[in-house]
């Protein structure tokens, strides 16, 4: 290809692609739509999570729409790739909000992401519900100590989940020792572990070791052995349902044989198809919700989510689910496609019966619902305990 | 015996070293004999293992294929994939600056990477269980049966490698081209089918350890190559880049040390471990272990 | 007066008028707050692919782990006006001088490694930078570094971006650049005509790092809060991507790839899993058909310009 030839199919490349941008840029809001975003990670590192968290949002916009809407209108879901870093979850939040135009966004799952765009939502006063951000900086400005106004959460902080293990090991399974065993590469499991180890700690038990691996790890046995070494009483791995199911696995075909124990990002029909039925005895872990749960809201989310997609929902998809249509309802409340509006309806929700529980937003607009614990058995989710605030 | 005891815990961080070795071993063998004959570092490398992963997963669950017939395909199909992206991406750059070949090579990895993640979705999948695990306890010891399969399968391959590269005329055309490509060319080799041939049976070697990972470990994504990519290359460089015995040290030595980093130390560090090895093996003794030391001629 | 002052001082009131332009447009409102921001990103990514080409075009070293000196940058700056109450030039001189020692002390060493095998070490560097920093509790590790004030605006980007290329445009052009020029040309030649090549290697990393150190202040002070997962291997390929695009060798170069590459991100945002399918597909495509780049190693400039619209501006200089 001679240059000259090929300068001339790049600068016309390069046209067409500005041109694309100006006019994907200048779109205006269609008068009969109305947009909500979402502010997710759809590549990267966290992408699993990103995209079932799209398809619980689309699933419920669907079913709103297939039911005549909002206010009259359609609703279409307008997705803004953060490629799970920080600083693109803030230019995808400005898009959406300033380019888009939405009414509301579904922000990112990953606290540092959320807090990265906090500030785009408080200026322009579009409000930001993440279905699964646990650090408490999401909901409350630690350099203020003030709630922030237009973030929101669909899930447990982690102080509560954390606690809630830390007791249930203590109390019904008569834990005196525990080894840690988190992802250092997520704020969540560390989150949770470290309030795990103060409540656990408070109560007189002790941390015999802290150790720590990375996501997208595989191989764990060297460390499971250096924890089988310790002795603990119950493990407690608060991490992913990808990581965990392998390190339970392996912990098993060292010998490791007692209770594992976690929190909701255990929550997927893959856990025990990676992890293995038999291997999974004997691990407990603290959710949302029971899939066992015969009420009916459940069973009709998981049956529409499975017909939708082929897969069983998991707990990104589901508060993903409950955040878009906590958003709907407000949206109804207010009568209004109005930002602000939808926000301070959506700060008054009260008892509202989603997939995920109960959920009532308090004062630092974090969900005030019930925890419960679930044991694996044979490869199955059953219901354990419930754990109330 | 105590299970706590030093030796046990040592004893059990080396049987887990040597198995993750194992994988690191297969695919750093094609990694090495890619630098071997055309000097490139091939980022894509990473990749075509975890594509040889998704075909076995695929020959297992949709083909219904027991182990021998799921692995030879897996590496039947990453073989060819290995020789198309040779083809398309490396063959026009064999005379262009280097950085430029490295660039196309991160650009296939992308590409293969997302490629797969578009079609196959960013869930990890599982293998269905064609082996069942039986554990053995030996002397306070606990030594998985995949574990001993992820051994003899890689020792196998890589004897029938170096069967190959030794004792066939490939093979020696091969080292010939590695050695000095102008004169291969000059007494009548055909440069660009050895070439085309070394792509092909190293994406296969690594489609094999994909195939063992996924049975090992149970779960795939598109994104599993990355890092063992990154560790393979590492472990070609110990064992001294261009040399296929020095692969397969380098794999085991960078397992082991791996797996010791964990046990003993924290994991965590693991991987800074590993590539701070890399920096004082081309700092001390860039040749590797057991690399030749080559001077540069003016 | 002579004329390379009069030409100087056309490039200063340039430089002036596009910044007034600019910046009038964004307060007019009429620049809205997304293209704002990716006006600010452009200029850090300007900044980190002329501090990148030093390295990798003027002085020919492969190196593929800018990002671990952006996010030393990131987090020493963060560290100084969050922890230490400093104001924020202070931090980015900081953010600088530590991204600065950090390239020396990593740059002695391993420079004496050449080709692929710099690559890879400097990769593997980039990656131990960024797992001990997501290890390190005092800045936050895996959570992230948190509540960084917004400092950055267009006008500190601006500025550093001029002042960046002004800083590596004469640092090429006198017999220091030349010396790293002849690096890349020949290594074992210079080292014979009496160039310390160790010096010159070392000396252009550092100030590549310095440069990079800056950028990542500025980023870090304008999405309030540094995370190791923006410094990975991926922000390395990207800078480098805008360099080989632009063209080894040529800051203009270097520049029009930045803000290309920027402009072609932003727009493919809206379909995620095809972007990096298409960036993959384009890069692989240039690299095939033309490896030196847009602009190989020729600079723009307004005799180019002159000669392209057919006549003769001012005599040749």
């Amino acid at each position: 290809m001679s240059k000259s030839r090929f300068t001339k199919i790049v600068s016309v490349m390069v046209s067409v692609l500005m041109v694309a941008g100006l006019v994907a840029g200048c779109g205006d809001q269609q008068a009969d739509i109305i947009k909500i975003g979402a502010n997710l990670e759809m590549t990267g590192g966290n992408a699993t999570f990103g995209q079932s968290a799209t398809n619980g949002a689309k699933l419920a916009i669907k079913q709103t729409n297939d039911k005549g809407g909002v206010l009259g209108k359609q609703l279409t879901l307008v997705v803004a790739d953060n490629k799970s870093e920080a600083a693109e979850a803030a230019n995808a939040m400005q898009k959406l909000v300033t380019q888009d135009k939405v009414v509301a966004v579904i922000a990112p799952i990953a606290s540092s992401s959320v807090i990265a765009a906090a500030q785009v939502n408080a200026e322009n006063k579009v409000l930001a519900i993440s279905p699964t951000a646990s650090n408490p900086k999401v909901t409350v400005d630690p350099a203020t100590g003030k709630v922030r106004d237009y973030n929101f959460r669909a899930a447990f902080i982690d102080p509560f989940q954390g606690s809630v293990m830390a007791v249930f090991a203590q109390k019904s399974l008569n834990a005196k020792t525990a080894a840690i065993y988190i992802d250092n590469s997520s704020d969540y499991a560390k989150g949770l572990g470290h309030f795990f180890k103060e409540t656990f700690e408070k109560n007189g038990g002790t941390i015999v070791t802290s150790e720590a691996y990375l996501a997208k790890d595989t191989d764990f046995k060297a460390t499971l052995t250096k924890i089988k070494a310790q002795t603990p009483d119950v493990v407690f791995v608060p991490g992913y349902y990808q990581e965990v199911g392998m390190i339970i696995k392996q912990a098993r075909e060292l010998g490791l044989t007692v209770p594992f124990l976690g929190g909701d990002g255990w929550d997927s029909a893959k856990l025990p198809e990676i992890g293995g039925a038999q291997a999974l005895n004997n691990s407990f872990f603290s959710n949302h919700y029971s899939p066992d749960d015969n009420s009916p809201d459940v069973v009709a989310f998981v049956e529409a989510y499975k017909k939708e997609y082929n897969q069983t929902p998991d707990a990104f998809a589901a508060l993903s689910y409950d955040a878009t249509m906590m958003v709907i309802q407000a949206m109804k409340r207010a009568n209004s496609a109005d930002p602000v509006k939808i926000k301070d309806e959506l700060a008054n929700t009260k008892d509202y019966q989603a997939v995920s529980g109960l959920i009532s937003f308090n004062t630092t607009h974090d969900p005030v619902k019930s925890a419960v614990i679930i044991e694996m058995k044979e490869g199955k989710q059953t219901f354990r305990e419930k754990v109330n605030p | 015996m105590d299970s706590s005891s030093l030796v046990v815990q040592l004893g059990q961080q080396l049987i887990n070293g040597i198995s993750l070795g194992s994988i690191y071993a297969l695919i750093a063998l094609g990694y090495t004999m890619v630098y071997g004959i055309i000097r490139l570092i091939n980022f894509a490398h990473g990749d075509i293992y975890m594509v040889g992963a998704y075909a076995g997963f695929f020959a297992t669950s949709v083909l219904k294929l027991s182990f021998i017939p799921a692995l030879l395909f897996s590496m039947a199909a990453a073989g060819m994939l290995g020789i198309i992206i040779e083809r398309i991406a490396y063959r026009p750059l064999r005379n262009a600056p280097k950085i430029a070949i490295l660039i196309t090579a991160i650009g296939v990895s992308l590409l293969i990477e997302y490629t797969t993640m578009l079609l196959v979705s960013p869930q990890p999948r599982t293998f269905p269980a064609i082996f069942t695990a039986d554990i053995y306890h030996i002397a306070g010891l606990v030594i998985n049966s995949q574990q001993v399969l992820i051994l003899v399968v890689s020792l196998l391959l890589m004897i029938s490698l170096t069967y190959v590269v030794h004792q066939t005329k490939m093979g020696k055309a091969m080292r010939a081209v590695s050695f000095d490509t102008d004169a291969s060319r000059l007494m009548g080799i055909n440069v660009d089918r050895v070439i085309s041939f070394t792509f092909g049976i190293g994406s296969a070697l690594a489609a094999a350890a994909g195939v063992l990972v996924g049975i090992y470990y149970n779960s795939i994504d598109p994104l599993m190559g990355i890092m063992p990519g990154l560790k393979a290359f590492v472990a070609a460089v110990i064992g001294g880049i261009g040399n296929i015995p020095g692969a397969m040290l380098g794999g085991t030595i960078l397992g082991v040390i791996e797996a010791l980093v964990s046990g003993f130390w924290s994991s965590t560090f693991r991987d800074a471990v590993a590539f701070g090895i890399l920096i004082v093996i081309l700092l001390l003794r860039p040749a590797g272990l057991l690399g030749k030391n080559i001077r540069e001629k003016v | 007066m002579r004329a390379k002052t009069k030409t100087d001082i056309a490039g200063l009131v340039a430089c002036i008028l596009v910044y007034a332009a600019i910046q009038g447009l964004i307060l007019t409102e009429f620049i809205g707050p997304f293209w704002q921001l990716n006006i600010i990103l452009i200029g850090i990514n300007i900044i980190l692919a002329v501090s990148l080409n030093l390295i990798n075009g003027f002085t020919g070293q492969f190196s593929i782990g800018h990002a671990g000196f952006m996010a030393v940058g990131a987090y020493v700056s963060a560290v100084l006006t969050v922890k230490l109450q400093l104001p924020f030039l202070a931090a980015i001189v900081g953010g600088a001088l530590g991204a600065g020692a950090l390239g020396f002390a990593i740059g002695l060493p391993t420079l004496r490694l050449r080709g692929d095998y710099l690559a890879i070490a400097t990769l593997g560097l980039g990656e131990i930078i960024r797992i001990c920093i997501l290890n390190i509790q005092y800045v936050g590790g895996a959570s992230g570094f948190m509540g960084i004030p917004r400092y950055t605006d267009f006008t500190w980007v601006f500025a550093l971006v001029v002042f960046t290329v002004f800083v590596i445009k004469n640092f090429i052009d006198s017999t220091h650049g030349r010396a790293c020029i002849s690096i890349r040309e020949n290594e074992i030649a210079a080292e014979a005509m009496g160039v310390d090549t160790t010096k010159y290697k070392v000396l252009a990393f550092t100030i590549g790092a310095a440069f990079a150190g800056v950028a990542g202040s500025l980023f870090a002070h304008y999405f309030y809060i540094a995370h190791p997962a923006s410094f990975t291997f991926m922000r390395s390929f990207d800078i480098l991507t805008m360099v080989v695009l632009g063209g080894l060798g040529s800051i203009t170069g270097s520049i029009t790839g930045a803000v290309l590459l920027t402009f072609v991100s932003a727009t493919l945002a809206s379909y995620p899993e095809w972007r990096m399918i298409i960036y993959s597909v384009v890069l692989i495509i240039l690299m095939i058909y033309r490896p030196q780049g847009l602009l190989g190693n020729k600079e723009l400039s307004l005799k180019l310009l002159g000669r392209l619209t057919g006549g003769k501006k001012h005599g040749s200089a």
